[in-house]
């Protein structure tokens, strides 16, 4: 008590002069000029992409992108415009949009509902049902693929937005209620505890005590899920036909014009843009929640 | 307000019985505290009470039912954690009125109570601040009101002044007093603080390894322990407790052991073993010990001993001896004048501040006073 009290009282404080800070600035330099090399090197695909988006047909003939890099005079939105006309392009879009939406909503309400009862409501057999939850991680997509495709051929689910929600939802599920359990189980006891005296019943238990708290772990699963389900090719190829997502669209588009790299160019521009937004506008819940219950 | 009822409740966990038979009456408004050291079962003892373990065997009542298998919401109770468990997400306000809208009760009714317990506790200006903006002692009146606010039947409180440094405690303790005097709820509290236990309650449950030792007021407590844990759990510093023989020594009546002696009055030994037998555990509060000047006394024992180092703390002073194989801890007042180390003293104790206990059994076997 006595030295804790002393120390209070006289604050340390290191006052730094200005030399040491630049040499600390110079020190670290090396490392900022390779990182910032390294971004810039990993960026080069995407402004690539970008850069062709913006020229015209006839200039993307003569050429690679970037002898048109230094020349913004021949940059066009032309290619956007034309995009936003192409009706297979929008409609793609859009069905991705709503795929997306809920194969998101849907897995996360389901997964943080059963890794609630998972994680706080004791029933016999809980934990080996967890460890068979945490086994189906194992199992591969490809695997389930032929036979979900006549399942689905039987129940009328082929090509439907439907069926691509549901067969995102159940392979997500895995995951979510594993990440969701164990981020609901570091929730303090005492705290539920005291909110089963207060009176709380399950349901408003789950939301208004274990759903704002898990809000980190639900956003980045949230995030991951966004990410995975916009840009799937695989799953989209083979359960539906007519009515594909935006990347097997754009990939049947190459298949058949050959290089038309006008329609391709700013559709699959726009179309990586969207999960970039919604990772930059979540990115802070994303790092807190690949640290749940790593730092606590 | 209801009174509670341990009806011979025992918890076992697999192997373990946490708690053996438990059975108290706590008087409608009554501040009862469970005390007894780490692992002793007051813990679990609370929790059933508040629905959070179930009850092995027995019966818990509150007023006149019982809540074996009522659910903790339905029991009426509040409970004030040790680590507050306020919930993070929820400002001081909604803290405090959660209970009250699990209940369905009107918005304006809650409100009213809830500003109410905040100006009761002083938290009026803290109302719109989330729980990680409030310093130890501000969470732990919102973890009191939030208690309050719902005005259940009893206060289950689970050493709630464990978190607080020393300084806060002593404060706290007083205001839970006052606030519990003025709202009159029955309240059961559980600490390992003895001190605590002495200052708050009205009546003292003492527990040790899941067996109820002794309930009483505090004052029964200290002055008549029925064994010897509650005897060393009691009291600050703790009891001198010494295993001796009850013997006569010559023309002396003695309880010795190596080199310690208490010299009695005689005629007290052969009266004491038509009742205990002669292996005995004498217990001796330091502050019942004075300095004497080792003439034999009427009702008073005497305990010639060596002076190894003396605590000196202003008004008294602390000090420890050995008598024989025997330390000691005597706590005595400076006028009576200051004792060095090496010194040898004789320490006199009146009669009716020992304390005999049956060494097999560790039950108290009282003090016969000479005729």
């Amino acid at each position: 008590m006595a030295t804790a009290a002393i120390d209070r009282a006289q604050p340390v404080v290191i006052e730094e002069g200005l030399a040491p800070k630049i040499l600390r600035a110079l020190g670290r330099a090396p490392v900022h000029l390779v990182l910032i090399l390294i971004g810039l090197f990993w960026l080069i695909p995407t402004t690539g992409l970008f850069v062709t988006s913006l020229l015209t047909a006839s200039d993307q003939a003569q050429g690679g992108w970037w002898n048109f890099f230094a020349k913004p005079s021949t940059w066009t939105f032309e290619n956007y415009r034309r995009m936003f006309d192409n009706e297979g392009i929008v409609d793609a879009l859009l069905r991705t949009a709503q795929i997306t939406i809920g194969a998101t909503v849907l897995p996360i309400l389901v997964a943080a509902l059963a890794a609630y009862a998972l994680a706080w409501i004791e029933f016999p057999g809980r934990d080996w049902l967890f460890l068979a939850v945490v086994g189906l991680l194992l199992v591969p997509i490809q695997m389930a693929l032929i036979p979900i495709f006549s399942l689905y051929n039987r129940f009328n689910l082929f090509d439907t937005i439907p069926g691509l929600i549901l067969f995102h939802t159940a392979f997500a599920l895995p995951f979510a209620i594993f990440l969701l359990r164990n981020f609901f189980a570091g929730i303090p006891k005492d705290l539920m505890e005291a909110a089963r005296i207060d009176g709380a019943s399950e349901i408003r238990l789950f939301f208004k005590v274990v759903l704002p708290l898990g809000l980190p772990a639900i956003a980045s699963l949230a995030i991951f899920q966004v990410l995975f389900v916009w840009n799937d090719l695989l799953i989209g190829l083979v359960l539906a036909q007519n009515n594909q997502p935006i990347a097997p669209h754009l990939a049947s588009q190459l298949r058949q014009f050959g290089s038309n790299l006008d329609v391709l160019a700013p559709a699959s521009f726009f179309s990586a843009v969207i999960p970039l937004i919604v990772f930059a506008a979540f990115q802070r819940y994303f790092v807190q929640g690949l640290l749940a219950g790593s730092v606590k | 307000m209801a009174s509670v009822t341990y009806d011979r409740v025992s918890k076992i966990f697999e192997e373990t019985t946490a708690v053996d038979e438990l059975s108290l009456d706590i008087g409608d408004g009554e501040f009862l505290v469970l005390v007894g050291p780490s692992g002793c079962g007051k813990s679990t003892a609370l929790r059933m009470l508040a629905g959070l373990e179930d009850i092995s065997e027995g019966e818990i009542r509150i007023g006149d039912r019982v809540v074996n298998n009522v659910a903790p919401a339905e029991r009426d109770v509040a409970m004030v954690f040790q680590s507050y468990a306020l919930y993070p997400h929820m400002s001081v306000y909604d803290n405090l009125a959660f209970g009250l809208r699990n209940q369905k009760v009107p918005k304006e009714e809650i409100d009213r109570r809830v500003r109410q317990a905040a100006e009761i506790l002083d938290l009026g200006q803290l109302i719109k601040r989330k729980p990680k903006q409030l310093s130890g002692g501000q969470r732990q009146r919102v973890a009191l009101g939030r208690a309050i606010v719902r005005e259940p039947a009893a206060f289950l409180m689970d050493e709630p002044l464990s978190n607080l440094d020393a300084k806060l405690r002593v404060q706290t303790r007083a205001e839970i007093l006052k606030l519990q005097q003025r709202l009159g709820t029955t309240t059961v509290y559980v600490t390992h603080d003895q001190v605590e236990a002495m200052t708050m309650g009205d009546r003292i449950a003492v527990m040790n390894a899941g067996v109820l030792q002794q309930i009483g007021t505090p004052e029964e407590l200290y002055t008549n322990p029925r064994n010897v844990f509650v005897a060393g759990f009691i009291g600050s510093p703790a009891m001198n407790l010494v295993p001796v023989e009850a013997a006569t020594d010559g023309e002396r009546d003695v309880l010795r052991q190596d080199g310690f002696a208490v010299e009695v009055p005689e005629g007290m030994i052969s009266r004491l073993r038509e009742r205990a037998p002669s292996t005995l555990m004498a217990g001796f509060r330091p502050e019942h010990l004075h300095l004497s000047n080792g003439e034999p006394a009427n009702q008073q024992a005497r305990i010639p001993a060596v002076v190894d180092v003396v605590e000196y703390l202003g008004d008294e002073q602390l000090v420890h001896l050995h008598a024989g194989e025997v330390n000691l801890v005597a706590k005595l007042d400076i006028d009576e004048g200051r004792v060095k180390p090496e010194e040898n003293v004789h320490l006199a104790l009146p009669l009716e501040k020992l304390h005999l206990f049956d060494r097999e059994t560790e039950e108290s076997v009282g003090v016969p006073t000479p005729a």
